[in-house]
């Protein structure tokens, strides 16, 4: 049984067997049912208390950029079981690559959606150029060296100031448009909700073909043992550097959705906290399943913007002395990081584990895989 | 070393050992010359704080083949404890100028450092690495990440992430002078020091029984098991160790410094981890030889006014010697799987 559809009951059976034929079409129907439900379930009770149906279809739309970043790197780490640790490195690639062709800074104006691909050709080729020479270390030093790049992407951005306008990034970003139809406006959050929901269900759909593919078969392969799989005629240095590719192909595509969304970047944007976040939401949701990794994101976006927040006006609402000095939001980062430590020592499966992985986290406590 | 076995390996070794006084020796004299006495003096205490975080680096991949991503904060942490216990416990703001008050409130301070994150490492280690001894790769790793990113973020929220006065307890004024430069005491203490702690390990590393355990465990965990070493033990020390060295690092950063910051375990941290790789991750003399390496290419760049790209070239080295040169200059025998 797969852990999303125990729930449903022998009445249904036909529905799923339709949808589990046309799975592409099923996921599409269930994104679109979540996305309408979630904006309708804010005018209920405390929701509607909290912020306006903008503001939260606003959270919704950074919410579905984080889940796509969480499903892209899923790929790199989930999938290929490569620990990625400077992600948002291709994330920032995108949107500067979007910002530089679509601001005042530069002058230049082109259209946002061909840049839409053209920051997923971005990501490709800067995880290539990574992927290429360290690909073949070990998977440690692999982590230090994403660790590195995603440490002198934001500094190369601010100290060379002659292009990027340094701290300070690039502002004034174009808003997409559909010419004569629709200009994507600030005040609006909801055509960008709808660009932000299409392009998840469209990654999502290609990221479960992908895995069904030769080259997600090769990624399995890699990841439980890599010296089988090479030894079966797998090519691993390209398999992983096809996973590191797409994943960072994905944070391209959606670095350019995000400079458009907030109209500014900036090197800031793009901290090392940005990786541990999205490998947070991957750990959280379980490592190798796209839907749990885009639900994980889901959980820690809401939880740090909505509940902390609340946490912080509450606060500073009832003037309580001790508490009153502490940012609450400022604990979202202790946040990730008591994640990343509970997660692998209690349920390192996450908790929506992949079927695959939870049956190569299983045989631990018999203790023989892991002696050297 | 004493127990090596393997011909090849001890072979290997003993060349090093003959090659590296002469490789140091030219490479002090070319530095000297090209940046000058103050440069190279900036350089030398600067690899000494490195050198002493690295070393904790390469002890613990030696031992569990993990890369301690929290290693940098603990050494960030150590100075914030130092910070508390120099300016709450010792009440002192500035530089001491009675001496033996000095070397007794110096001294104080390193041991009860030290002490304190020597627990904290071991902590760490008891709960969470040693449940995921058995696991895969992937989860302790990204446990060490978790840990490395608690630590920042428990003293941003506690303290704040902006830089926090340390009181300089030797006196900055205090100089003498070297063929007409003037050289600060301080830099002085803290390369004696670091240099000191330095020789202290590798006698205890070479010398003790314990020393034998943690280098037979990382040669071959099970094997040394069944000759009786306590596998447990033998890491929990080696975190000890380790974490102490950082906290020691950590008191000398403020001190020299005068100011600490919750973000400087990351930046050290992962030029430390350079220099293990640099010097041969899993060797100890390597660690610190990289250690000054690192200061030296980063005071190099700032003196040649590419400073601020200081960062991104030491990260480059450690792209080309991962690609490379993977077992470091000194090489190490974790290197052979890379």
């Amino acid at each position: 049984m797969s852990g999303i559809g125990t729930v449903a009951s022998t009445r249904f059976a036909p529905v799923r067997a339709f949808f589990r034929r046309h799975r592409s079409l099923g996921i599409a129907v269930g994104v679109l049912l979540i996305s309408v439900a979630l904006p309708l379930i804010t005018h209920i009770p405390p929701f509607d208390g909290i912020q306006s149906t903008n503001a939260w279809v606003n959270a919704f739309t950074t919410a579905a950029i984080y889940a796509m970043l969480a499903m892209g790197l899923n790929i790199v780490i989930g999938f290929a079981g490569l620990l990625d640790l400077g992600y948002a490195a291709f994330f920032a690639l995108g949107g500067y690559a979007y910002a530089f062709v679509a601001a005042p800074y530069t002058g230049v104006h082109l259209p946002f959606w061909p840049m839409l691909l053209a920051g997923g050709v971005v990501g490709a080729i800067f995880g290539i150029l990574l992927g290429a020479p360290t690909l073949r270390l070990r998977g440690d030093y692999l982590a230090i060296v994403t660790l590195g790049f995603g440490e002198i992407v934001p500094i190369t951005l601010m100290n060379s100031d002659k292009f990027t306008n340094g701290v300070n990034g690039i502002s004034g970003i174009d808003k997409p448009s559909i010419p004569g139809i629709l200009q994507f406006t600030l005040i609006n959050p909801w055509p960008m909700y709808a660009l932000a929901i299409t392009l998840f269900t469209l990654i999502m759909i290609m990221i479960f073909r992908l895995q069904d593919s030769r080259l997600g078969r090769t990624w399995d392969a890699i990841r439980e043992d890599e010296l089988a799989a090479e030894s079966s005629g797998v090519n691993i240095v390209i398999a992983k550097l096809q996973a590191f590719a797409v994943g960072a192909s994905i944070a391209g595509i959606v670095g350019v959705v995000n400079a458009a969304k907030l109209t500014i970047v900036t090197p800031d944007q793009f901290r090392f906290s940005v990786s541990i976040s999205v490998l947070a939401a991957v750990v959280l949701g379980g490592m190798g399943n796209t839907i749990g990794v885009a639900t994980g994101a889901f959980i820690i976006y809401l939880f740090q913007n909505i509940l902390l927040k609340q946490i912080n006006t509450l606060v500073e609402n009832f003037n309580i002395p001790v508490l009153s000095t502490i940012d609450f939001l400022q604990f979202q980062y202790v946040l990730y990081g008591i994640v990343l430590v509970l997660m692998m020592l209690k349920r390192p499966q996450g908790i929506f584990p992949a079927r695959r992985r939870m049956r190569e986290f299983a045989p631990l406590k018999i203790g023989k895989r892991g002696v050297k | 070393m004493a127990t090596a076995s393997v011909t090849s390996r001890s072979t290997g070794r003993t060349l090093g050992a003959l090659r590296l006084p002469t490789i140091i020796a030219a490479f002090l004299a070319i530095t000297l010359g090209v940046l000058g006495i103050d440069q190279f003096v900036n350089a030398m205490t600067l690899g000494a704080i490195y050198a002493l975080v690295a070393l904790g680096y390469t002890m613990v991949y030696g031992i569990i083949e993990l890369i301690n991503f929290a290693h940098g904060d603990v050494f960030m942490v150590g100075s914030f404890v130092a910070m508390l216990i120099s300016s709450r416990l010792l009440g002192n703001v500035g530089g001491i100028t009675s001496v033996p008050l000095l070397i007794v409130s110096v001294l104080l301070l390193f041991v009860l450092t030290i002490g304190a994150m020597a627990l904290v490492g071991a902590l760490i280690e008891r709960l969470a690495y040693r449940p995921l001894r058995r696991a895969p790769k992937l989860a302790p790793l990204i446990t060490a990440i978790g840990v490395s990113f608690i630590l920042q973020n428990i003293i941003q929220f506690f303290i704040g992430p902006t830089f926090t006065k340390v009181p300089q307890l030797v006196p900055v004024e205090w100089a003498i002078e070297i063929s007409g430069a003037r050289v600060p005491l301080l830099n002085l203490f803290v390369i004696a020091t670091s240099i000191i702690l330095m020789i202290g390990l590798q006698l205890f590393i070479s010398r003790t029984r314990t020393g034998r355990a943690m280098r037979t465990t990382s040669m071959d965990r099970d094997a040394s098991s069944l000759m009786g070493v306590d596998i447990n033990r033998t890491i929990m020390i080696t975190f000890l160790i380790g974490s102490g060295l950082a906290g020691a690092a950590g008191v000398v950063h403020g001190l020299y410094y005068g100011n600490t910051n919750s973000s400087i375990g990351f930046e050290s941290g992962l030029k430390a981890f350079t220099a293990a790789v640099l010097g041969g991750i899993g060797n100890t003399a390597g660690a610190a030889l990289g250690g000054f390496l690192i200061a030296f290419v980063e005071v190099g760049a700032s003196a040649f006014g590419v400073g601020r790209w200081g960062g991104a070239i030491v990260f480059s080295l450690l792209v080309i010697f991962l690609v490379f040169r993977p077992t470091g200059l000194l090489g190490s025998h974790s290197g052979d799987r890379a």
